[in-house]
């Protein structure tokens, strides 16, 4: 969503990201963006694409099919406080057990501030494809680093070629 | 410290297409740099390879965003979504200072302008045997050009590295690396030009000299990158692409040793004014090209 340039990529009311077919151009910047690799291209549209949670059925007041369909009840929606609550009492209740590996990923504000999805894990994140607190980082974070170092590289350019071309030739 | 980077991204697929824009945007962006320092050395016998410079930096300009529009593929028309946000109910320009891709698609534009207006000046003032400008309008015009022209040439490096990519991600050298090698890489483009205007060639043992200062810097940045990449522990992504890194070194080597032979023979009382092309610069500046082109393919298919 930040890389986007076309603006393709909204919050939705639900605070959803979604992505506009009609304004995405197909330039991938945010394939190279998403830190868990959930978007994708649609060779025949020429857009990329990722799951909506079920926008329409939102609008229209359900829960996204997944939620709705998973058969063992993995797949929770709901508002996110319950969320939050449901899923702390359940962690403590497999720390009770002596479970003491489980984890919360996203739970919290280490992970990209807090993700309004969040999984309960076994294992440290790595293991399921998910980035660690430590490589959960904006793609921005080099931004002002690579310009910075593109102006210092200018300067010393610049004055090196100035050097160069303004020495007197005697001939 | 060493930090392991651990990376869950997908390959964008930034291929062939984008490999040769970001070559056309370096040498673009560095042809109109070194052509203006060239009309900035105050030197009017450099005129003629200053203007070399403009001339290169326009069909490359223009290359430019026929590259971008074809890696789009099937949403190619679409390609000015990049400039005009077309959300129903929120339309305008698109802007966006911390998205590279939308900067550089303005600086694209932008940049052309630049680039057309100095080739055609340099154009019309080879028809008329005079400059068609004011010496200091047309050199304050190209030295905003140039700055414009920077942001061309480097740009692209900070556009991988604001990604979540391993090794783009894992370095902030990439923005000043293609910058230098796009600056080596016009340098040498001139000086290979200059075969077919032989007054140039009164500034090709100065051009030379510039490369080599160039080329020392890529050298200094290719060494930042591997430390950048070795401390991120994703190296390993780096060696099956070791033999475009030799290439890419290899143009370097040959433009310091072209830069020492020049620096030698001025330093020795010599003119350094050669009478035209030589065998030396053609071998060297196809040498230099050929790493900058893959310097970039290096870069861009060892994240892929």
């Amino acid at each position: 969503m930040e890389v986007c340039p076309t603006g393709a990529i909204i919050r939705t009311e639900f605070n959803t990201v979604f992505i506009q077919q009609d304004v995405c151009n197909g330039c991938r910047n945010c394939i190279a963006a998403c830190p868990y690799g959930v978007i994708g291209m649609n060779q025949q549209t020429g857009t990329a694409h990722k799951c909506t949670l079920c926008y329409d059925r939102l609008q229209g007041g359900l829960e996204p099919a997944c939620a709705k369909a998973c058969p063992t009840q993995s797949i929770k929606f709901g508002p996110l406080a319950e969320l939050q609550q449901a899923a702390d009492v359940r962690l403590a209740a497999l720390q009770s057990q002596g479970v003491s590996q489980a984890q919360l990923y996203g739970r919290d504000d280490k992970v990209y501030g807090g993700l309004n999805a969040f999984f309960l894990l076994m294992d440290k994140p790595e293991t399921y494809g998910l980035p660690s607190a430590a490589d959960a980082k904006l793609p921005s974070r080099n931004d002002l680093g690579g310009y910075i170092g593109a102006a210092v590289t200018a300067v010393l350019a610049v004055v090196a070629g100035l050097v160069a071309l303004r020495r007197r030739v005697t001939g | 410290m060493i930090f392991l980077a651990e990376h869950f991204v997908r390959a964008p697929q930034w291929t062939w297409y984008i490999l040769f824009y970001f070559l056309f945007a370096g040498l673009a962006g560095g042809a109109y740099v070194v052509a203006t320092l060239l009309r900035l050395s105050g030197d009017p016998r450099d005129e003629s390879a200053a203007r070399i410079g403009f001339y290169v930096s326009l069909p490359a300009t223009i290359i430019c965003p026929i590259l971008l529009t074809a890696d789009l593929g099937v949403s190619w028309t679409r390609f000015w979504h990049m400039l005009v946000d077309v959300t129903p109910g929120d339309t305008g320009l698109n802007f966006k200072y911390w998205s590279p891709m939308s900067v550089g698609a303005w600086g694209l534009l932008v940049f052309g302008v630049f680039a057309f207006v100095s080739a055609a000046e340099a154009w019309l003032s080879d028809r008329r045997g005079s400059p068609v400008l004011p010496l200091v309008l047309n050199r304050a015009f190209n030295v905003v050009g140039a700055v414009v022209g920077i942001f061309l040439a480097s740009y692209t490096g900070v556009l991988l590295s604001v990604s979540n990519q391993p090794i783009w991600s894992d370095t902030w050298s990439l923005g000043g690396l293609f910058l230098a090698s796009g600056l080596s890489g016009a340098a040498a483009l001139v000086a290979l030009l200059m075969r077919y205007r032989p007054e140039a060639a009164y500034s090709i043992g100065r051009l030379h000299q510039a490369d080599g200062y160039f080329s020392a810097l890529e050298l200094v940045l290719i060494i930042v990158f591997f430390v950048t990449i070795g401390a991120s522990g994703d190296l390993p992504r780096v060696l099956p692409w070791l033999a475009l890194w030799a290439i890419a070194i290899v143009g370097v080597a040959a433009s310091l040793v072209e830069a020492r032979g020049h620096f030698r023979v001025q330093a020795s009382g010599g003119s350094a004014v050669i009478g035209g092309v030589r065998l030396d610069t053609v071998v060297v500046s196809l040498l230099v090209l050929l790493g900058v082109v893959a310097l970039r393919a290096a870069v861009i298919f060892s994240a892929q």
